[in-house]
């Protein structure tokens, strides 16, 4: 069935065994770049094989690129970039492309661009022409990358995509997610690496054993914000009407910490701990950076 | 259609790239040569002092081409186990066939396309070495066995059963596992033809079901059998034919082709094995 969403995973769970890989798992992307983070062993890799039809869900359903999951037609739509990347050690890196292409059902007429600007894309210009079997690890990263790229697919799956590269190769590929959040793909990134999806995605889903932990755009799960209270002769009374704006947290040196708490809100957060009787001495306010909140998340 | 192409070009491809075409080609240039060399040098053999009639020189090369011709046909079976064991499990494994099987392309032709890879590969050296094996044969002694063609075609028909069960073998199980497993099937059910054979020339009915069944559910031996009836001349079948039943224990005799019916089920089980390869794969995540 089609959907609006290029991504959808609707109540998908995943046995192995005994072991829960996802857990009535739930979500829609439908534009931009769509971070999926979590710890390793989350089912990151669980969800993007689902996807692309390698491994099949023990229960729920949904679509990738307007069709079920693994069929030609979805398939015919998406690039992706496995987690475990391997290709030809035997072929060069054009012929692996090359290959690609014409399982990608490209024009043979295209092949020739296509591989001059995906080399050139990824930064493999000048070795279109070794064995991929003399490539590094984060050469063949990049060449998974590539093949991902192939055919100007509408949804690109990349499953770690930066795991074996060096700080420019994290670059480039961060650049060429934005590339492809400007000509209209949608991108879903696996990632454990905060920084990464902090710095490229739209929207994220953090994931912990099978299930969402939290899921929005990724400003909003930001604007989450805290702040700090240095005060004395604070009343137990006055403590309640504080945890009415959020949790609360007492700081080692007395101050106490309230989370989620909104910029505009903190002025309502000090006027209700004066009229409580507390003496303020000093209001920080706090920007809850992705990784605070995703340990918070995973600590829950 | 396409994927299955390409995916048969591929094993092609990786084959001549890894050098085993070369390393076929180097091997088989060696025992050709062996067998050339050695069959010439039968001219000067003396039986009493005498030179060999025409007709013993004869027999003596057709004998000769017989083992020959039998360890090639298990070379090529085993050389068959060897490619097809390690041909998907290999590719899952190692991580190629995510990317592969991530493209439009279903399971049944990723499948198929390795096994027509695998059996283009597997057929063109076999018709190659055999060819030039018999022409070099024929070249040095002028005997030419009664039936090449058939020959030809009962070795390629039982490299291609034991390859389409080991491909079977590799949608589940690791290439060496199921390499092993193949190969020993293949060496059981050729002893279960030398028991069968035993039986019958003893008149034990239930020791010929058992070389009868295992010719059945693996068509490598009856094939052999096949194989080995059309390099008999027929001055040795004769020979043989007059034992009696005694002669159906020996595993490089056959009086007889196997039969219409035999050749149909070989074809018919090789379609089958395929057809499970393809289900087993389809039901596997990767």
């Amino acid at each position: 069935m089609a959907s609006a969403a290029a991504i959808e995973l609707a109540h998908v769970t995943k046995r192995y065994g005994k072991v829960v890989a996802l857990d009535d798992l739930s979500l829609s992307v439908t534009s931009g770049v769509f971070g999926f983070l979590g710890p390793n062993g989350a089912g990151k890799t669980t969800a993007v094989k689902i996807l692309v039809g390698l491994a099949r869900p023990t229960a729920g359903g949904g679509s990738l690129a307007g069709a079920s999951f693994g069929s030609k037609a979805s398939l015919h739509k998406i690039g992706y970039l496995p987690e475990l990347f391997r290709y030809q050690s035997w072929l060069t890196a054009r012929e692996v492309l090359a290959l690609h292409c014409e399982l990608a059902g490209l024009e043979r007429s295209r092949w020739a661009a296509e591989i001059d600007r995906i080399l050139a894309t990824v930064g493999l210009a000048d070795r279109g022409g070794s064995r991929v079997g003399t490539f590094s690890k984060g050469m063949q990263q990049r060449l998974g990358l590539g093949i991902a790229l192939i055919g100007d697919p509408a949804v690109v799956l990349l499953d770690e995509p930066t795991s074996a590269l060096d700080p420019v190769g994290r670059h480039d590929v961060r650049e060429i997610i934005r590339a492809l959040r400007e000509r209209g793909a949608v991108v879903f990134l696996n990632s454990h690496l905060l920084t990464e999806v902090e710095q490229v995605c739209d929207s994220v889903a953090i994931v912990d054993r099978g299930k969402v932990v939290a899921q929005g755009v990724l400003a909003d799960l930001l604007r989450t914000s805290s702040v700090r209270l240095r005060a004395s002769g604070l009343s137990r009374e006055g403590r309640a009407a504080l945890a009415r704006f959020g949790e609360i947290d007492d700081g080692a040196d007395g101050a106490i910490l309230i989370r989620g708490v909104e910029m505009e809100r903190i002025p309502d957060v000090v006027s209700e701990a004066v009229r409580s009787g507390a003496r303020i001495y000093a209001v920080e306010p706090q920007h809850e950076t992705l990784e605070e909140r995703f340990l918070r998340l995973l600590g829950q | 259609m396409t994927a299955t192409f390409v995916v048969g070009r591929q094993v092609i491809a990786e084959a001549a790239r890894r050098k085993l075409l070369l390393a076929l080609v180097l091997l088989t240039i060696v025992v050709i040569a062996l067998t050339v060399w050695g069959i010439a040098r039968i001219e000067d053999l003396r039986s009493a002092g005498q030179p060999l009639s025409e007709a013993q020189r004869r027999t003596i090369v057709s004998q000769l081409l017989i083992l020959v011709m039998f360890m090639f046909s298990w070379v090529l079976s085993l050389a068959a186990v060897f490619v097809a064991a390690p041909a998907i499990s290999g590719e899952v494994e190692s991580g190629i066939a995510l990317a592969l099987l991530s493209r439009p392309m279903s399971r049944a032709e990723y499948v198929i396309g390795k096994w027509l890879g695998l059996v283009a590969l597997v057929l063109g050296y076999a018709i190659a070495a055999a060819v030039i094996e018999l022409v070099a044969v024929q070249a040095v002694s002028g005997y030419q066995p009664p039936h090449p063609i058939e020959f030809l075609a009962f070795v390629m028909g039982e490299a291609v059963a034991v390859l389409t069960l080991t491909l079977a073998f590799s949608t589940r199980i690791a290439g060496m596992v199921g390499g092993v497993i193949a190969a020993i099937l293949f060496g059981i059910v050729w002893m279960g033809g030398i028991v069968g054979g035993v039986g019958a020339a003893f008149g034990n009915e239930t020791i010929t079901h058992v070389g009868t069944a295992t010719k059945l559910i693996l068509p490598t031996d009856g094939l052999w059998r096949g194989a080995v009836w059309s390099l008999e001349p027929a001055v040795v079948l004769a020979a043989q034919t007059a034992l009696g039943p005694a002669a159906a224990a020996n595993p490089f005799f056959a009086t007889e082709p196997p039969p219409a019916a035999y050749v149909i089920w070989s074809v018919l089980w090789i379609a089958a094995v395929l057809a499970v390869a393809v289900w087993s794969f389809r039901g596997r995540e990767v």
